[in-house]
């Protein structure tokens, strides 16, 4: 379980309240109008931000002191998910070991995750040489090789075309599948949140919502909710 | 868990801020204690401040004045050439005074171009010593510098606002009250500032075209004081004076200062609608004939009479260039040693204060650092057998400012952009540094580099201080064939002072962007 208990996020003038459960397993996306806070709210999950009230528990272990490489989190940025320098198992070897000191069954396994998803043979290649797609399955690599139980996304597909962006999240939902990792992810496109995520947590007026069954909040939303669909 | 969790430290930033500050104002320290108090300023050191303050003014002043025709000329006009004039415009920072002055002998001294030509109508040789030399190699170095920022200024007047002006019927000299006298306005009194610094505290130019009770610039004082007479307490009166003035004029410059823009093209295309006439076309003509031939010509000089000196080379210029290689080598090390942790540090947001002290190399003198750590050493060692660390200590925190310039503001893309990812990655402290920050550095660290090696390859200031009649550095050596009237020589050990420190620049910058992804 993944909670979330009597938190309070400050920025600036900014706050964002957050007392909620999550269930593991659980596809979670974070939609709600833009400025509300949903980056906020992940940023804070993954260890960027301090809470000014509140903790977080991970199965009952306390993450708010726990630096965020050491948080039992896999997350994906909005852009620069790849470091441009190294090749493509290189940048995937740093989800095993941050060194890159690597023995021959991490290698392995680096060759079996740039296979999964579909970037056999790929591994000597700069990421500058690879199309949008390639990269984000690239970072898609890493997150399987991190074999973490959170998986965070801050809209890492936002630049992709529509068909390649949903083929991207199909992508992560078989992941999920294969791996039973629980995944948050910000949304602005509510599609997005049909498409993959069986709950949703509306992010608005400074307070995230408790989840609620994605067909359900989208089929008859709530004036804040309404104002930004349309 | 702070609000800015960082992938890496700022302690090692900090300390390396502390120990720059220590040297400085150790030995600054060091030399105020030295200096007996009440002596107060004897006749020929009130005229060292004056020739300082009358020819840094008069330098900073034709300067600039001479830049604003050349920058507006550069601005408007499109010619085959014109970006590698630009580019040419960058280089005295790294040529070696020395060289430079070699050159300008060569076309204005008394057996000079300039001179022989007179000479064919029966006229007088041109006379380069005395105030009026000093005034013409600082326009040699500053010319292009003010020429640079100038016509920065020019180029971020936006060209919307030049089609505005043309739409509404603006000449000329309408345009020239619309756009240029106000950019000039905010521009021209940050290069003055600037130009005005740097002359302060000139010494290798005063060393060599200067002299004399009427054209001694108070560096070069503290140089006479020190080796000449031995006189300590002196020398340390002089690097107090030099220090409030330099100090004052760094405040005043940073306060003023506009952007020096190192690495940027300056060359957006820029329509112009105005200044079609052929007049404006001749005199814009006229000045960039001039600025390059007065650029160019003393490193063509140089290039033509130092080829048959090298062929003859002693071994002694060869010993000579082998210390400056090891100098600059040191010194660029030190230099890196010191500015990446302070880069970093800034660009993690522990600003000010290192910011501060990687200033301060820009107020603080090399010379008055030079008499602090001659003071330190004295009593426990001999000054003389540490002049090359010494000197490569020097050059490496007069570098210092330059390179935090470069570093400083790609370290924080690298942090900003890369940081949080190499957190959640758990990629923290070394991991960072070897496989993130210095990868992502590579061609700001070549650069700086190749500016840290160059200018130090041709330095000739500390050295000059701490070095034996055994001990010199190639500057050094040519600056001591030309007092022996070996010109012949001097050109042949210019030339490969001038090889040496363009290699040194050429190789490290190319180095650091070699296969460098963007």
């Amino acid at each position: 379980m993944l909670r979330l208990e009597n938190c309070l996020i400050e920025n600036g003038g900014f706050s964002l309240r957050a007392d909620l459960e999550i269930a593991p397993g659980s596809r979670i996306a974070v939609i709600g109008p833009s400025g509300a806070g949903k980056s906020t709210l992940i940023e804070a999950l993954a260890g960027f931000r301090s809470l000014s009230k509140g903790a977080v528990y991970w199965k009952g272990k306390d993450l708010s002191k726990v630096a965020p490489g050491k948080r039992p989190i896999a997350m994906l940025f909005q852009d620069g998910n790849l470091f441009p320098h190294l090749t493509v198992a290189q940048n995937v070897g740093l989800g095993i070991h941050p060194n890159l000191r690597l023995d021959d069954a991490q290698q392995a396994k680096v060759k079996a995750a740039l296979a999964r998803v579909g970037l056999d043979g790929m591994g000597d290649r700069k990421p500058a040489s690879l199309s949008g797609g390639q990269q984000s399955r690239v970072a898609l690599a890493r997150v399987l090789v991190q074999g973490r139980d959170l998986l965070l996304l801050d809209e890492p597909f936002a630049a992709l075309g529509p068909a390649l962006k949903a083929e991207m999240l199909d992508l992560v939902a078989e992941l999920l599948a294969e791996s039973g990792a629980t995944l948050l992810m910000v949304s602005h496109d509510p599609s997005d949140a049909r498409r993959i995520a069986d709950q949703v947590v509306l992010v608005a007026d400074g307070q995230a919502h408790p989840s609620m069954e994605t067909a359900v909040l989208l089929d008859n939303p709530p004036p804040a909710l309404k104002a930004y669909l349309g | 868990m702070a609000d800015c969790a960082q992938p890496i430290g700022a302690r090692t930033g900090i300390g390396a801020a502390l120990v720059v500050a220590a040297l400085i104002f150790g030995t600054l320290a060091a030399v105020v204690l030295r200096a007996e108090p009440g002596r107060g300023l004897g006749s020929a050191d009130w005229a060292a401040l004056r020739f300082t303050l009358i020819q840094a003014c008069l330098s900073a002043g034709l300067s600039v004045a001479l830049a604003v025709p050349v920058a507006r000329a550069l601005a408007r006009r499109r010619f085959a050439g014109r970006r590698l004039l630009i580019a040419l415009l960058g280089a005295p920072f790294i040529l070696p005074v020395i060289v430079a002055i070699l050159g300008l002998l060569q076309v204005f001294g008394r057996a000079g171009w300039i001179s022989d030509g007179l000479a064919l109508f029966g006229l007088e040789p041109v006379q380069i010593y005395g105030l009026h030399g000093v005034v013409l190699a600082h326009v040699f170095f500053n010319l292009p510098l003010a020429t640079r920022l100038i016509l920065q200024g020019w180029q971020e007047i936006p060209a919307e606002r030049f089609r505005l002006a043309a739409q509404l019927g603006a000449d000329a000299r309408a345009t020239r009250n619309l756009l240029e006298y106000p950019m000039l306005r905010r521009v021209v009194p940050g290069a003055l500032a600037v130009i005005f610094a740097i002359c302060l505290s000139s010494f290798a130019v005063a060393l060599t075209l200067g002299g004399g009770p009427r054209a001694t610039t108070i560096e070069l004082a503290i140089y006479q004081a020190f080796r000449f007479d031995f006189d300590l307490g002196r020398a340390a009166m002089l690097s107090g004076l030099q220090l409030v003035l330099t100090g004052a004029a760094a405040l005043v410059a940073v306060k003023v200062a506009v952007g020096e823009g190192f690495g940027t093209g300056l060359d957006r295309p820029l329509q112009r609608w105005d200044g079609n006439s052929t007049t404006s076309r001749v005199f814009d003509g006229f000045w960039i004939l001039l600025a390059a031939a007065f650029l160019l010509l003393p490193l063509a000089a140089i290039a033509l009479s130092g080829v048959p000196g090298l062929v003859g080379l002693k071994a002694s210029v060869w010993t000579a260039a082998l210390n400056s290689i090891m100098v600059a080598t040191l010194s660029t090390a030190l230099m890196l040693i010191l500015a990446l942790p302070m880069a970093t540090a800034v660009a993690l947001g522990r600003g000010t204060m290192i910011e501060v002290a990687g200033i301060l190399g820009l107020a603080a003198s090399p010379l008055v650092i030079g008499t602090g750590l001659f003071i330190v050493i004295y009593p426990i060692a001999n000054p003389f057998a540490l002049a090359l660390p010494v000197t490569a200590l020097v050059n490496a925190v007069m570098a210092l400012p330059f390179a935090l310039r470069i570093l400083v503001p790609r370290a924080k893309s690298v942090v900003g952009r890369y940081g949080r990812l190499s957190m959640s990655l758990d990629m923290r402290g070394l991991p960072f540094v070897r496989r993130v920050l210095l990868p992502r550095m590579r061609a700001q660290i070549g650069f700086s580099a190749g500016l840290a090696a160059a200018l130090s390859m041709g330095d000739l200031g500390v050295v000059a201080l701490f070095a034996d009649p055994e001990f010199a550095t190639l500057p050094l050596q040519v600056y001591r064939l030309m007092g022996a009237y070996r010109m012949e020589a001097a050109a042949g050990a210019a030339l490969l002072l001038l090889a040496l420190s363009m290699s040194a620049f050429w190789i490290l910058d190319r180095g650091g962007r070699w296969h460098a992804e963007a």
